[in-house]
């Protein structure tokens, strides 16, 4: 299957990804040996010179992550056609063991780089740079993570035979058949989902406010953060996408990203992941304090960072109150929005 | 917030400004850049449309194709079969279809032979598509013969001609009666060429091949989905084969790029030196050389995938019709739906600006971290 336009553009853009971090890992390894800033050599001086390509390799190779997984997503759902008992994205990515793992691994790679990107962005505001050993070390580690998205998605897209019979959503994100990790996801109840999503995007909101307020609790915001992420897909597979379909045992979180359901998924998915994005960042660059370089810049860096993930994370909330709000369909008796 | 949008505007306005200031090298990359995008842009637009025309012809045809099969070759299918199959529960209805090719040597070409299920023409008339109007200059009232497969003259008087509207599937059609068809191929009264079925249940049409299947077992079926499913992956393989051959012009375009890009002038090292001499800082340099790289990109990504829509769908594809579209004599000539795919402007995003920006971040970057006095001296 590796003829179809969008796979090829996504190997390729996987492919000259990988590269470009690959080729960057001698340069890290030689900042984490020899970067000594004291120094006058002319070897440290090109190591400065040198950071600033690697931060830009870096944010073009984020980007085209960020690109490829929705590119990815939106492929895996087209191509749903091709496939006998395919309906949308999961059937497509079911079609080959290695479909959910190269999801999952894009996904971390997006969320990993964008970390990075925080932390390139505070350490480069302090006049050592004080944290450049740090961020080195975890460009090191984010390569082969990199590396090993790549191939697995093209071990995915080398698997896909067209005369596979895969699983529909239905038979994945709802209750009962077959024993799926995302069913007991779908099996949390309608309130209990819904509760706890308003808990943690208030939580999330408050945490930003504090921070914004009072300086404190940087890394508070950045575990809430990573809580809503969690319970965010949650309530999005449980409930808000059987709001969406108007159906009660319909729970999967890839049709509502379909024409049909006028791409709503993209309103739910981009606000909560940069939300999280960024709000981890805000923890990152809260943290950075610590350094004396980075005592006023960091928090300066954090406040803006808190401020963007609590906009991200209100239109989250938003959008899901939207949904649910216009929805036809009741789940609870008398309830005040109905 | 808007001390950044007032800085992004400054640089973008900076950028502007110093692209217009070469004009020789921008308008040539631009060029360039813009014809990659068009070739690219055309395969793909076209190879899509083709197969949404595909898509949209199918969904009008049965939903359950029966052919027998006599030692692995298409055969004739007795009419007995039809009996079998109107049995099984769950088959709205059961159509024996006649038709085939005939070959005329005078248009050396081949035409459609069809017999249609409803509105035949009368016995000893015929209707036929536009492309056979066109080869054989026929028009209605005119008389067309052919040989019969025991040699014999069959003459046809033409009764109409089918609308040029729905040329792709009907350009090459010559519809008949039953007895004109029976007569033209020797074709006993009990046989037809393959048998259509309708399923009252659309879910149920896997259930009901199987049991046609079960119950016949000398017959092969062939399901819409499944043409449908091969026609999508004929077509995506044959833009990706496109999409493939192009690559070599796409990788040289990109060392054109990056030669362009590093090959700095002595006047503009000077202007980067100044630049930094009255306080620029590397990482604004790169932002500045980025933003003129997303400028150009954009600008030529517009304009080509604008012109490849122009030749598209206004002229017809001159340039891929006979790659894509495959060959025949009677071929169709017809003009394609305008239709612009999300994901096909993805990918084209994907195979153009993300190579174009890659290629450019060495240069860009060695150009912006050169020493002020170095070049100034």
């Amino acid at each position: 299957m590796l003829f179809q336009p969008a796979i090829i553009a996504l190997v390729l853009a996987s492919a000259l990804s990988a590269l470009m971090l690959v080729g960057c890992l001698p340069f890290a390894i030689s900042v984490l040996r020899r970067w000594d800033l004291s120094s006058g050599a002319e070897s440290q001086v090109r190591l400065e010179k040198r950071t600033y390509l690697v931060a830009t390799l870096v944010k073009v190779v984020l980007a085209a992550e960020a690109a490829a997984l929705v590119l990815f997503v939106f492929n895996a759902d087209r191509m749903a056609s091709l496939f006998t008992g395919a309906m949308c994205a999961v059937g497509t990515l079911k079609v080959d063991p290695y479909g959910f793992p190269a999801l999952y691994l894009k996904l971390a790679v997006f969320f990993l780089a964008a970390f990075w990107l925080v932390l390139n962005h505070v350490d480069n505001r302090g006049w050592d740079y004080p944290l450049i050993r740090v961020k080195y070390a975890a460009l090191i580690a984010l390569a082969p993570l990199l590396l090993a998205a790549g191939v697995v998605q093209l071990a995915y897209f080398l698997g896909l035979r067209a005369d596979v019979i895969t699983s529909c959503c239905s038979t994945l994100f709802s209750g009962g058949g077959v024993t799926v990790t995302s069913n007991s996801v779908a099996a949390l109840p309608h309130a209990w989902a819904l509760g706890l999503l308003g808990a943690s995007v208030a939580g999330v909101l408050a945490s930003g406010g504090a921070y914004l307020l009072w300086g404190r609790g940087g890394v508070l915001h950045a575990l809430l953060s990573l809580a809503v992420l969690a319970i965010g897909l949650a309530a999005i597979i449980s409930t808000i996408s059987v709001y969406v379909y108007e159906l009660p045992h319909h729970h999967c979180p890839f049709c509502i990203l379909k024409r049909e359901y006028d791409h709503l998924g993209y309103a739910l998915y981009i606000p909560l992941f940069l939300g999280t994005a960024l709000g981890v960042g805000t923890g990152i660059a809260a943290a950075a304090r610590r350094h004396a370089s980075l005592q006023q810049v960091g928090p300066a860096i954090a406040r803006r960072l808190a401020l963007g993930s609590m906009l991200c994370f209100a239109a989250f909330g938003g959008v899901c109150a939207a949904l649910v709000w216009r929805s036809h369909l009741i789940l609870f008796e008398g309830a005040p929005w109905h | 917030m808007s001390n950044w949008f007032g800085r992004q505007r400054a640089l973008m306005d900076f950028a502007v400004s110093s692209l217009a200031r070469r004009k020789g090298k921008t308008l040539g990359l631009l060029a360039v850049y813009t014809v990659v995008v068009f070739v690219l842009a055309s395969a793909m637009l076209f190879s899509h449309a083709l197969r949404r025309e595909a898509a949209l012809v199918l969904a009008g045809t049965p939903e359950v194709l029966v052919q027998r099969l006599v030692a692995g070759r298409h055969d004739l299918i007795p009419a007995s079969h039809l009996q079998a199959i109107r049995a099984i529960r769950g088959v709205k209805s059961a159509e024996g279809r006649l038709w085939g090719y005939l070959f005329d040597p005078a248009a050396a070409a081949n035409y459609t032979l069809m017999v249609p299920a409803d509105d035949a023409p009368a016995p000893g008339q015929a209707v036929i598509g536009s492309g056979v109007a066109q080869v054989r200059e026929a028009a209605i009232g005119d008389i067309m013969s052919f040989r019969a497969h025991d040699g014999q003259l069959v003459s046809f008087t033409i009764a109409g001609i089918v609308d040029p509207q729905s040329a792709l599937v009907a350009a090459d059609l010559f519809l008949v009666s039953e007895t004109d068809y029976r007569r033209l191929f020797g074709i006993a009264a009990d046989r037809f060429t393959d048998i259509v079925v309708t399923v009252r249940n659309p879910r149920e049409v896997r259930t009901v091949a199987e049991k046609i299947d079960a119950a016949l077992p000398d017959t092969r079926i062939i399901l819409r989905d499944e043409i449908k499913r091969t026609y999508e992956s004929v077509f995506d393989w044959r833009e990706g084969m496109v999409l493939l051959l192009l690559a070599g012009a796409v990788l040289a375009f990109f060392i054109f790029a990056w030669e362009k890009a590093s090959g700095l002038s002595a006047e503009e090292k000077r202007e980067i030196g100044i630049l930094k001499a009255v306080g620029w800082e590397t990482g604004d340099v790169i932002a500045l050389k980025s933003l003129e790289g997303v400028l150009v990109s954009l600008t030529a990504f517009l304009l080509g995938y604008l012109a490849a829509w122009l030749h598209v769908f206004q002229w017809g594809a001159p340039l891929f019709e006979p790659v894509l579209k495959g060959w025949s004599v009677l071929y169709p000539d017809f003009r394609l739906a305008p239709h612009v795919d999300e994901l096909q402007v993805a990918t084209l995003f994907f195979f153009t600006v993300f190579p174009y920006t890659l290629a450019n971040v060495v240069p860009i970057w060695r150009a912006a971290t050169i020493d002020p006095d170095q070049v100034m001296r």
